[in-house]
């Protein structure tokens, strides 16, 4: 083997070390921050003078985070799930039929990886004002389901293309309709993909702001990332009560990050690239 | 053909005709919609037709309430490119865009190469270095709002390390706070850039780097003749992604700046969210998000064109 731990190899190391302390300088701000008195004197990066977790409690009653994390929870869940068994089913017809209707409703899924979604943005929510949707997290499951559907379908296909189409056939020729065959049969072999549309579609739910600011904004529906904005707006000087709120609301995330690392990455590496 | 979808296949039902064979292939034919429909629907409810509405829409002079609209035709454009803050708003979306697609790209090509060797803390480092990428938005910018304060830690810092003189306020100067915004996305999305890098890199055979280092080899060298040429799809996929997301960036400018100050860091999409959501100017968000589904066209396929002949040629 050629390439060995040289001296290089070390000042590398060391080179590495140095960037990720320097990236996770404001991690480590965020942390001390929140665990101050608001009336501590020490410096931003010095360590607090006396450590408190009162900021937690405060902001998990006062920014209504549990309840953020409810809704949250309800539209990332639902709307995945929705996205896992609608994709899947979608990419089936479009990955095994080979005819010209196939490749174009394929293509037609696809524009929708393209159009940035400030286009349909306003006539979107007029519709969802006139339904009588604004307010509640359902007109977000629905956008979501809606939204993240050709990347979805995208995923599977791509999957379903490579995937030999010899488990379906035996499964035809006992006997199975195409019902029978895709939930038995072709349903489970997507598991692997059904793992990174569950992890980019989660994460891109859980994060998103603009439109859940627009459809929940002064509801008692709002999700993690809005209820933060107007938590932020409403004790704007008290950092340390809103880093303890920042802390609280990208715990769970983190969490599933740290569980599922080798996943996530993976998933965010190869789903992109189909 | 698909034999798990005997749909298509005619045998069965098709000559037939009677009532019973017919019932039989009613009940078979529909299979593929039942697939293919509930997508299908939500996609073209929630995407497609508010688009099409979209694009129609600007050449209209529809306000969003009354379902009174008359044909306008270019006048909604005339308009926006009327507009000063409009017209600086595109080019700085277009800046934004193209500062955070090169830096982003160029760190996150960095540090794939750091954590792509033979160093022991590769893995712990690949784990945290990505870990800004899945938090967010919202959060990451509250976060950096704080650092980036005059008495924040970033300006705390530099006065300990006797570098005082470069004190700002970050974010409340108009000539720092573009750039202050390029640093925190370049800071939260460099391990994207980086994870797609680094699964490109570990498929680049073995054999063939090492045959470098037998050929003597430096660095440079092997990066620029051996590793570069390989890398080809990894950076398509990270210029497409970043060029994307750097011309639709809303939540970081939104929560960091609002657009200020004095509208100095307003993008297409906070321009078009205050017009339409806080002036109740549809007619002037709608034609400005054309403009930038436009400009997300023409820049991802010029992009994509301009990549796949380099990758031939």
């Amino acid at each position: 083997m050629i390439q060995r731990y040289t001296w290089r190899t070390g000042i590398l190391e060391a080179v590495m070390i140095v960037v990720a302390l320097i990236f996770f300088f404001p991690a480590y701000i965020l942390i001390n921050q929140s665990l101050r008195r608001s009336n501590d004197q020490a410096a931003p990066f010095a360590l607090p003078t006396t450590i408190t977790f009162d900021n937690y409690g405060d902001a998990w009653t006062q920014g209504f985070l549990g309840n953020a994390l409810v809704n949250s929870a309800t539209v990332t869940v639902v709307a995945t799930l929705v996205l896992v068994v609608f994709g899947a089913m979608a990419a089936y017809p479009l990955a095994r039929v080979t005819k010209a209707w196939s490749r174009v409703a394929f293509a037609v899924f696809m524009i929708g990886l393209l159009l940035p979604f400030q286009l349909a943005l306003i006539p979107l929510y007029v519709t969802m004002r006139d339904l009588g949707l604004l307010g509640t997290v359902w007109s977000l499951v629905l956008f979501y389901i809606g939204l993240q559907m050709p990347f979805t379908v995208f995923l599977y296909t791509s999957f379903l293309r490579a995937l030999p189409a010899e488990y379906e056939e035996a499964a035809s020729i006992d006997g199975a309709g195409p019902y029978q065959s895709f939930w038995s049969v072709i349903f489970p072999l997507l598991r692997p993909v059904t793992g990174t549309v569950v992890i980019l579609d989660v994460i891109f739910i859980w994060n998103d702001f603009l439109t859940p600011l627009l459809y929940l904004s002064g509801s008692g529906q709002m999700t993690v990332p809005v209820t933060l904005y107007s938590f932020v707006g409403q004790y704007v000087s008290q950092w340390n009560l809103v880093f303890a709120g920042l802390v609280i609301s990208i715990a769970p995330i983190l969490l599933v990050y740290f569980l599922l690392q080798r996943t996530v990455i993976q998933g965010f590496a190869s789903g992109l690239k189909g | 053909m698909a034999v798990g979808l005997p749909t298509v296949q005619p045998a069965s039902s098709a000559a037939a005709g009677a009532s019973p064979a017919r019932r039989r292939s009613s009940s078979r034919v529909p299979a593929i919609w039942v697939f293919l429909l509930p997508a299908a629907a939500l996609y073209a409810f929630i995407v497609l037709w508010p688009s099409l509405q979209g694009a129609g829409l600007a050449f209209t002079d529809w306000d969003g309430l009354s379902a009174d609209r008359n044909f306008v035709g270019l006048e909604q454009f005339r308009t926006v490119f009327g507009d000063d803050k409009a017209r600086a708003a595109v080019g700085r979306t277009l800046l934004i865009a193209f500062t955070i697609t090169i830096v982003q790209n160029l760190v996150g090509l960095l540090l794939a190469l750091g954590v792509n060797s033979r160093i022991k803390s590769r893995n712990v480092l690949r784990v945290l270095l990505f870990a800004p990428a899945i938090i967010t938005p919202v959060a990451t910018a509250y976060l950096w709002q704080n650092l980036l304060s005059p008495n924040g830690a970033i300006n705390s810092v530099l006065q300990t390390v006797g570098l005082g003189s470069l004190r700002r306020n970050w974010i409340g100067d108009s000539d720092f706070a573009l750039w202050s915004i390029c640093l925190v996305i370049v800071w939260q999305f460099a391990g994207y850039s980086m994870v797609i890098f680094l699964a490109n890199l570990q498929g680049i055979s073995a054999e063939v780097i090492e045959a470098s280092y037998v050929d003597g080899a430096g660095p440079f060298r092997r990066f620029f003749s051996i590793i570069r040429p390989e890398l080809a799809p990894a950076i398509t996929i990270n210029l497409m992604l970043s060029i994307i997301g750097g011309l639709k960036l809303f939540d970081q400018v939104w929560v960091m700046t609002g657009g200020g100050p004095g509208g100095s860091t307003d993008t297409m999409s906070t321009l078009i969210y205050k017009n339409a959501f806080q002036f109740g100017d549809f007619g002037y968000g709608i034609a400005m998000a054309l403009v930038l589904t436009l400009l997300v066209a023409v820049l991802s396929a010029g992009q994509y064109a301009l990549l796949n002949r380099q990758n031939r040629g």
